[in-house]
Order: structure tokens, then C-alpha cells, then sequence
């Protein structure tokens, strides 16, 4: 009895709903299979992996800090591939973030200017991300260049120009030669706002950056373009919007939300320009758009727990020994899941009977 | 039915939850934080290879944890918190990059100690330790000189930062001490652990005719190529003979095993303190592996020579040491450079043909 996959005639509003929930279960089922296989208690590490990290409120602080730039990102990201313009390049626009932003904070270096610097910091940062972002965006529209590969190979030359300025001109000068920056003064950093831990303010600039995506996509006529271009791009036309202007527009504001993750991240929990500020957040971020649907609260939800599967991964480490590989296998399986499960909201699986074999 | 399998479920999380925090209460937790993944076969591999060594010796007072592959960026200081919060009371932290995150930490839990490798900022509750990796050097310098048939050692070097100068600088005097007309090309890789990149500059440096290639990058990439190519090679950081049984003539092997029962046991005793060790072929934190593939009268040489330094009758960076430009280095040892002039090393001995890299 093979199966077939059956293109339903409309979507499913019930798998819809349904599907991250099946997911997320098929993930646990085979999680506690390899568990098992590992000689673990399935059920501890489960415990460790997804409730003892919300228990704790510095557990809890660092799955915001961990998630805020992911979710930053993803919502950039999730407004181009909304309008079927693929950036897969938000790590660099990141790099570049913190790299122009950081200028100022090395050039002001051990004078304390006031605490305005850090602010024009992450202003100049937004801005050097979506600068960095506006490359693959002409590249496209002027010259047809596909943007998915322009913008990915811009990553590297990104990392490579920060790499340039940390060995070279931005060098700590009391650093013995090693590639980083001076630590940042108290005025070009990004303050906490808790006692105790590292939640800063970046998280709250995530959240409202999270709530004006959502009010832009489900209530402007701008968030409209959007989806019916990425949707229908005959109908599009046919409304008058420009596709092109679009491309520029959606690669500006992931290039610029992708930069100020960048420069937030430097400028908060780093504290200083080296090489590997970024655990590659710009291409998680493009699991964390997906898992959260292109949808700016789906995404918030998504980071969160994806930071969740990172901070309790940690834990699993330390308190079960569990190695860090089975958390990266656990990501990995998540993702598979979803993606498998949602395109049972566009098909349906059926059974071929014993008749239509002998047909 | 659904309430009883709740209530079970529920119950099994609490069992689960109770029995790991009663676990191994009153051992001493020592804590490791790696850069690479344990299967690295490099520098990563060989701080497991020594925690391994710490559970034989002391397992029944300790138990040990370690983090791998933690990113040197915003990741780091999190891990670190992690582990002191678990109920750590002595902290590894085994990179470089971990040192400012160290520092911080260590400020927020005053009472637990922690270890820093090859940094050089210490606290009271946190000490630093690392290899004068520069005497093996030197004794590879002497062997490489005398095996080599083209005059020309091929150098993958990693970053321009001081102990990998110094490597350089000690592996010419070594070299010139028995040929002063040896010569030495480097490639400079960026990277501490690429296989990909470092094979080709092992290609790369054989192509230019370089017979005996040495290595600053962690990988046993270059012993392939060696040993492929019928040339000469030194392992780093591990004993490599399995990847150039016919190549390899000696490995600078990273022996941090003894530091670490020393350190633990101070903790056990409660006299612990924070210090700056930094131990070579002496105190056997840096070990020669066999010397191997070369005749007697080199063995003997090396041996020799090895001896020397041990004893103190041969002193790599004896005064005078000329500069690149032929002019003596400032002596501040009295007789030969001083600690920080090896540690703080930013330029290349005479005989070294590059330039030295971003000055």
C-alpha cells in the first residue's frame, strides 16, 4: 500500500494549527529515541532541555538576550521572503552593523563623551547594515544578478573587512597584537536593565521592532505590497506596486534591522569588535523566520525557543552530560519536522488501495 | 484518563527533577570551557585529554564538567555564569578569547576560582596559566635545519599575535644554530583550525620547495600533506605519528594534565591561589613526542638540546638576539629577553623573510 501525497483543493485551517504542534511532538518522540540510545533518562533531559531554563529568572534573561537578535533579524528577513526576495545574506549585513557602528566607539575610545554616543552608534549601525543590504538589492534590480548568491557572498567579504580592521587600524593598541578592538566605554555600551545579569536594552528595541512589523504587515498598505507582490506578482502589477522599488525597500529594512542586531550585540553582551561576534545569528535567523511562519509574533516565539533549546542544551551539557552535538541534532530534527508537517496543510497524504495497484 | 496521565507525567518530572539535584553533592565540581569540539585532535582535544587524566587521578573527590564548542563571542560569558552557578567552585577556561568574559565572572562569584589559559589579566579568585611553547620550538628549529636537504622550512602559521611570533623567532634561532643560512617561508592561514586551508598551505609551502613543514594551527592537516608528499613535519599540540608515520620527527605536545591535578588538589586543600604560571620542558607542561624518521647523530642533537633547556645551559632567546634590521634586540633579562618581551613579542628575528604581518 504506497503512499501519495494529494495536492488538497485549499488549505487546511486545521493542519495549519495543527502542524507545529505534531512537529514539535515528532521532534520529542525522537529526541527521547536517541536519548534512550544514549543511555539518558528521556524524560530528565527533556526536563533540563525545555522547563528547568524557565524556572530561573537568569536563565530566563539570557534566552531573551540569546533570542534578541535572532528575532531581530528574522523579522527583517521574514519581510523580504514575504515578498519573494531572498536575502540570505543578514549575517553580513550584521557585521557590517557592528562594524560601522563600532567606529565610533573605538574612535571616542577613553574619552567619555555622554551617553548620546551609544545611541548614534546603533543609529549608524542600522544604517551601515542597510547600506551593506542595498548591494544585492541593486544588484538585482539593475543588473538581474540573483540576489541569494550576491548577498551570501557578501557575508564573507564583510567578515573579512572586519577581520581587516581589528588586526589592522582598530587594533587595541595595549591588546599585544591580538585581533580586537579596545573594550568599549561605559558610554558606548548598551545598558542593562536588570540587575544581576545581562538583559539589556537591545531586548526592549527587539520588541518594539517585533510590534511595528506586525502593525506594518497586517494594517498598512505597505504590508499589503508586500504579500501580494511575494503572493501574485501578475495581480501586483495590475495594482500598480513596483516590484523593483519593493526589492529595494524590503532589502533596506532587513539590511538595517540585521545591522542593528549587530551593533547591539557588540555594544551589549560582547562589549568590544573581534572576530566571531556572531555565532552565525544571521543564518539561524532564517530557521527562526521559518519556524515562525514569515509572521512577526510567530517569529518572537520561535527565537524564544530556539534561545530555550540553546540555554537548556547548556544545561543538558553541564547537569547530564549530554554532548553538545545531540542539542545541534535536536535543532536540525525540529526544523526537518515543521517543514515536513506544513506541507501536509497544502497536501494530504492517501492511501493507494490493492485495486488501483492491480489497475 | 487524561487527568491521571498528567498527574503521572507531572509526578515523573518532579521524581526526575529531585534526582539529578541530589546528585554527587559534597564532591568538588571542576568546570571546563572549550573552545573546539573534544574531537578536534588539537588544542581542544588535549585539555580533554588532561581532564580525563584529573577524573583518574582525583575522581572519587571531583566531578567534572565541560562545555565544548563555546564561541569566544557574546556565548562565552553565559557558559562561564553556567557553570559557576551550578555549583562550580573551580572554572577552566581554556582560550584566549575567554579572557574578558573570565574576568567579569569571576568579579560576580568572588569565592570561586578560576583558571585562564594563555591570558594575562588575573584577579584574586582567578590565575592564569600557559606553555612556553617556544622551547620545543626551538629544539624542531635544530632538528629541521639538520634534515632539511633544500635549506627552506615551510611555516603555517595562524595569527600574528605574540606566541606565535615568538614560535617563529625560536624556531629560526634553533634552525640557525646549526645552519645560519637557513631559510623559512610562512603562510599566514587566519584561522586556528581549518583542515581545508592549512593542507593547501602545506601544498603550497612544499611546491615552493620548503622539505620540513611546522605548524601554529591545530589540525593534522599538514602531517597528511607531509606524509603524501615524502617530506618532514612536526605535530602540534598532540602527538600526530598516527597521520605521518614516516613524516613526523617530533610533536610539541601540550601536557596540561599535571597543572590540572596540581591546581584541583590546592582547591581540595584550600590553599589555592592566584598565579601566573607559565611552565616549559622543565616542569613537562610542553613534552616532546619520540623523536622519530631522522638518524642518530639528529637524535642525539635534539636530545641534546632538549636537555639544555631543561638544565638551563641553553636559553632560546639569548642576548644578543638580532632584529630583523640586524640590530639587537633591548636586552631586559640581563643575559637573555625577558617574560614579557616573549609574551609581548611584535617583531621578527634576523634570517625571517616576511613581513611582519599588520605593524
Amino acid at each position: 500500500m504506497p503512499l501519495v501525497l494529494e495536492k488538497r483543493a485549499e488549505r487546511s485551517a486545521f493542519i495549519a494549527i495543527a502542524s507545529p504542534v505534531l512537529a514539535i511532538a515528532l521532534t520529542l518522540v525522537t529526541m527521547s529515541i536517541l536519548l534512550l540510545a544514549l543511555g539518558k533518562n528521556p524524560l530528565m533531559a527533556l526536563y533540563v532541555y525545555f522547563v528547568e531554563p524557565l524556572t530561573d529568572p537568569y536563565s530566563l534573561m539570557e534566552i531573551a538576550v540569546k533570542a534578541s537578535p535572532l528575532v531581530m533579524i528574522a523579522i527583517g528577513l521574514s519581510l523580504c521572503y514575504l515578498a519573494n526576495v531572498w536575502n540570505i545574506g543578514a549575517e553580513g549585513q550584521f557585521i557590517m552593523g557592528a562594524v560601522t557602528g563600532s567606529y565610533l566607539a573605538v574612535v571616542t575610545n577613553g574619552s567619555d563623551v555622554g551617553h548620546w554616543l551609544v545611541i548614534v552608534m546603533l543609529i549608524m549601525g542600522a544604517i551601515g547594515g542597510a547600506l551593506w543590504a542595498l548591494i544585492p538589492a541593486i544588484c538585482r534590480v539593475r543588473f538581474g544578478a540573483n540576489e541569494i548568491l550576491t548577498s551570501l557572498m557578501l557575508v564573507y567579504v564583510a567578515d573579512l573587512i572586519m577581520d581587516y580592521l581589528v588586526r589592522g587600524p582598530w587594533r587595541d593598541p595595549k591588546g599585544l597584537n591580538f585581533p580586537t578592538t579596545a573594550s568599549f566605554d561605559p558610554s558606548a555600551t548598551v545598558p542593562v536593565i536588570l540587575d544581576g545579569g545581562r538583559l539589556h536594552a537591545g531586548v526592549i528595541v527587539t520588541l518594539a521592532v517585533v510590534a511595528v512589523a506586525a502593525v506594518m504587515l497586517g494594517r498598512t498598505i505597505k504590508g499589503f505590497e508586500i504579500r501580494v507582490v511575494g503572493a501574485a506578482p501578475r495581480a501586483a502589477r495590475f495594482a500598480g506596486f513596483k516590484s523593483d522599488r519593493l526589492v529595494i525597500f524590503t532589502f533596506l529594512i532587513s539590511g538595517a534591522l540585521s545591522g542593528l542586531a549587530g551593533i547591539i550585540e557588540v555594544a551589549g553582551p560582547v562589549g568590544v569588535l573581534q572576530p566571531g561576534i556572531s555565532p552565525g545569528y544571521g543564518f539561524t535567523a532564517i530557521i527562526v523566520a521559518f519556524l515562525g511562519r514569515l509572521n512577526p509574533i510567530g517569529i518572537l516565539i520561535a527565537g524564544l525557543f530556539l534561545a530555550l533549546t540553546f540555554i537548556g542544551g547548556e544545561g543538558a551539557q553541564i547537569s547530564m552530560k549530554i554532548p553538545l552535538d545531540l542539542t545541534k541534532v535536536f535543532q536540525g530534527v525540529l526544523l526537518f519536522y515543521v517543514l515536513a508537517c506544513d506541507s501536509l496543510i497544502l497536501y494530504r497524504i492517501r492511501l493507494i488501495g490493492a485495486q488501483s495497484k492491480t489497475a | 484518563m487524561k487527568r491521571l496521565l498528567m498527574t503521572a507525567a507531572a509526578a515523573a518530572l518532579a521524581l526526575a527533577a529531585t534526582a539529578f539535584n541530589a546528585s554527587a553533592a559534597d564532591k568538588l565540581k571542576v568546570g571546563f570551557i572549550y573552545l573546539g569540539p573534544v574531537g578536534d585532535l588539537g588544542w581542544t582535544y588535549m585539555h580533554e585529554v588532561a581532564r580525563q587524566a584529573l577524573v583518574k587521578e582525583l575522581g572519587d573527590k571531583i566531578e567534572t564538567t565541560y562545555l565544548e564548542n563555546v564561541n569566544e563571542g557574546p556565548d562565552s560569558e553565559r557558559s562561564i555564569v553556567q557553570l559557576a552557578r551550578t555549583g562550580h567552585q573551580l572554572i577552566f577556561t581554556t582560550s584566549f578569547g575567554y579572557m574578558d568574559p573570565t574576568v567579569k565572572v569571576a568579579k560576580q562569584f568572588p569565592k570561586i576560582k578560576f583558571e585562564h589559559a594563555t591570558g594575562y589579566k588575573r584577579a584574586p579568585n582567578l590565575g592564569t596559566y600557559s606553555g612556553r611553547f617556544y622551547e620545543g620550538r626551538y629544539i624542531q628549529g635544530v632538528i629541521a635545519a639538520k634534515m632539511s636537504k633544500t635549506g627552506t622550512l615551510g611555516y603555517i602559521a595562524s595569527f600574528p599575535i605574540p606566541e606565535v611570533i615568538s614560535g617563529i623567532n625560536a624556531t629560526m634561532l634553533g634552525a640557525q644554530s646549526v645552519n645560519p643560512n637557513i631559510k623559512v617561508k610562512i603562510i599566514w592561514v587566519n584561522t586556528w583550525f581549518d583542515p581545508g586551508k592549512e593542507a593547501d598551505a602545506a601544498k603550497a609551502l612544499a611546491d615552493q620547495g620548503a622539505d620540513v613543514l611546522m605548524q601554529h594551527t591545530d589540525s593534522p592537516a599538514a602531517m597528511q600533506v607531509a606524509q603524501q608528499r615524502g617530506i618532514y613535519a612536526f605535530g602540534q599540540d598532540s602527538d600526530m605519528i598516527k597521520f605521518g608515520p614516516k613524516s613526523q620527527l617530533t610533536a610539541i605536545v601540550n601536557n596540561w594534565g599535571p597543572y590540572y591535578i596540581k591546581q584541583t588538589k590546592a582547591v581540595l586543600a584550600g590553599t589555592w591561589k592566584s598565579e601566573d604560571t607559565w611552565d616549559g620542558l622543565k616542569e613537562k607542561m610542553v613534552v616532546m613526542a619520540p623523536f622519530t624518521n631522522m638518524p642518530d647523530d639528529v637524535k642525539k642533537l635534539a636530545e641534546k638540546t632538549e636537555a639544555g633547556i631543561v638544565d638551563g645551559s641553553i636559553v632560546p632567546f639569548k642576548c644578543p638576539v638580532l632584529g630583523q634590521d640586524g640590530k639587537p634586540i633591548e636586552c631586559k633579562g640581563g643575559t637573555h629577553l625577558d617574560a614579557g618581551q616573549i609574551l609581548g613579542m611584535n617583531f621578527y628575528v634576523k634570517g625571517v623573510d616576511d613581513k611582519f604581518p599588520s605593524k
